[in-house]
């Protein structure tokens, strides 16, 4: 790839989904279009970029953007978030809940994160007679999304960060291939989501979950997308960011919740959610 | 720094086991078979076992239910590493006392998961 291949699709990247391709890392760039220019019957990643340029479809660039994002998931992952909705946040806020709770995996890539959180509310105690719980999983990528619905992981999958007690509780297996129990896949709603589009239709979440996604975001738009999340938790909702995204920019509409684990409170005094 | 007992009858597996563990912070020894690590056992208590099931001698999940009778022998977190990836055989290492399960192939990231899973890292 040249300097100008690479930096077409880091324009392409930022003006599309917000993502920051790493363009000092081209060896990762071509790992992650590799695939894509052999499923589309491309000879190279340059052929494929060359078509990009000429015809500029929209098919094929949404394609490209896909792939340039990370999609890196596992079970559980940063354990101390999960436990504190089990423990914590789940029972407290279904106390105050008549309707449904309404979970959102906002970048859920291939579904780990949004099953993790069904599994957690199952295994969750303390909560009121009769909590039900709605759970989204939303992602820019469709082929990410497909897999997720499907349930079925590989053996390697579900080996990482995945209990062996909650394996075998949630899961059945045949061969080497393992599938989540219907009972937690049928809990979760799916839908493409690019998370830079206008989100009030969505409705109000009480908790929403964006791991994994700020530190590969444009700087400049990560405030703006936190921001438009955090409009649509509920007035006591909480948001769920990695430990180590750094949110002091948002101190005028987030509250750091004890204990480190990422998860933020709503500042009750700022606008309701739209459909709250 | 904390022990582990690898358990399996073969060399290369325990040669891979030991590279991994050593790197995050293990000290190891080896057994064979069942009979050779229930003598480790009784000699010293691990911190953890990392065990194959089929081997000669003595089986894995044999060692296991005889281990979890010796005087002491609830202290180590016991993992299995087996080519069994059924869920009723990974029912019976747990009701045996297996505190967590690996399934093979693995690879480094699997062990340090798991062994983060048992409480061990």
């Amino acid at each position: 790839m040249t300097p100008e291949h690479i930096e077409l699709l880091a324009a392409l990247g930022r003006a599309r989904a917000g993502v920051r391709v790493e363009v000092e890392k081209p060896y990762l760039i071509e790992s992650r279009l590799t695939p894509l220019a052999r499923r589309e019957g491309f000879e190279s990643i340059e052929a494929l970029i060359n078509e990009l340029r000429a015809k500029r479809e929209e098919r094929l660039i949404w394609a490209v953007v896909e792939s340039l994002c990370r999609t890196e998931t596992t079970f559980f992952r940063g354990r101390e978030a999960f436990a504190a909705l089990r423990d914590g946040v789940l029972p407290s806020l279904s106390h105050r809940r008549d309707a449904p709770l309404r979970i959102w995996s906002a970048a859920c890539a291939t579904g780990q994160e949004v099953y993790s959180a069904a599994m957690a509310a199952a295994e969750s105690t303390g909560l009121a007679p009769g909590a039900r719980f709605e759970f989204f999983g939303s992602d820019l990528s469709e082929r990410c999304l497909e897999k997720a619905q499907s349930g079925l992981y590989t053996q390697f999958e579900i080996q990482r960060g995945l209990p062996i007690r909650m394996l075998v509780k949630y899961f059945e297996n045949q061969d080497d291939t393992w599938t989540i129990s219907p009972r937690i896949r049928q809990t979760v709603r799916w839908r493409r989501i690019n998370l830079l589009s206008d989100l009030s239709a969505l409705g109000a979440f009480d908790v929403i979950l964006l791991r994994n996604v700020l530190r590969n975001m444009v700087p400049s738009l990560r405030s703006k997308i936190v921001r438009s999340l955090t409009m649509r938790l509920a007035s006591d909702g909480v948001l769920v960011l990695d430990p180590e995204d750094d949110a002091s920019e948002l101190s005028d509409i987030l509250k750091a919740a004890p204990g480190g684990a990422g998860l933020y409170l709503r500042d009750p005094t700022i606008g309701t959610a739209a459909a709250a | 720094m904390k022990t582990c007992l690898v358990v399996d009858d073969s060399r290369v597996i325990r040669k891979v086991a030991r590279r991994v563990l050593e790197d995050i912070g293990f000290d190891i020894a080896e057994a064979s078979d069942g009979m050779e690590a229930l003598a480790w056992c009784r000699a010293a208590m691990p911190d953890a076992v990392l065990l194959d099931w089929n081997m000669p001698v003595m089986n894995g999940l044999e060692f296991l239910k005889l281990l979890r009778k010796e005087r002491d022998g609830d202290f180590p977190k016991v993992i299995f590493c087996t080519v069994e990836n059924s869920v009723a055989r990974i029912r019976e290492a747990l009701d045996a006392g297996a505190d967590e399960y690996i399934m093979k192939p693995f690879d480094g990231d699997i062990i340090q998961a798991k062994f983060a899973e048992a409480g061990l890292l």
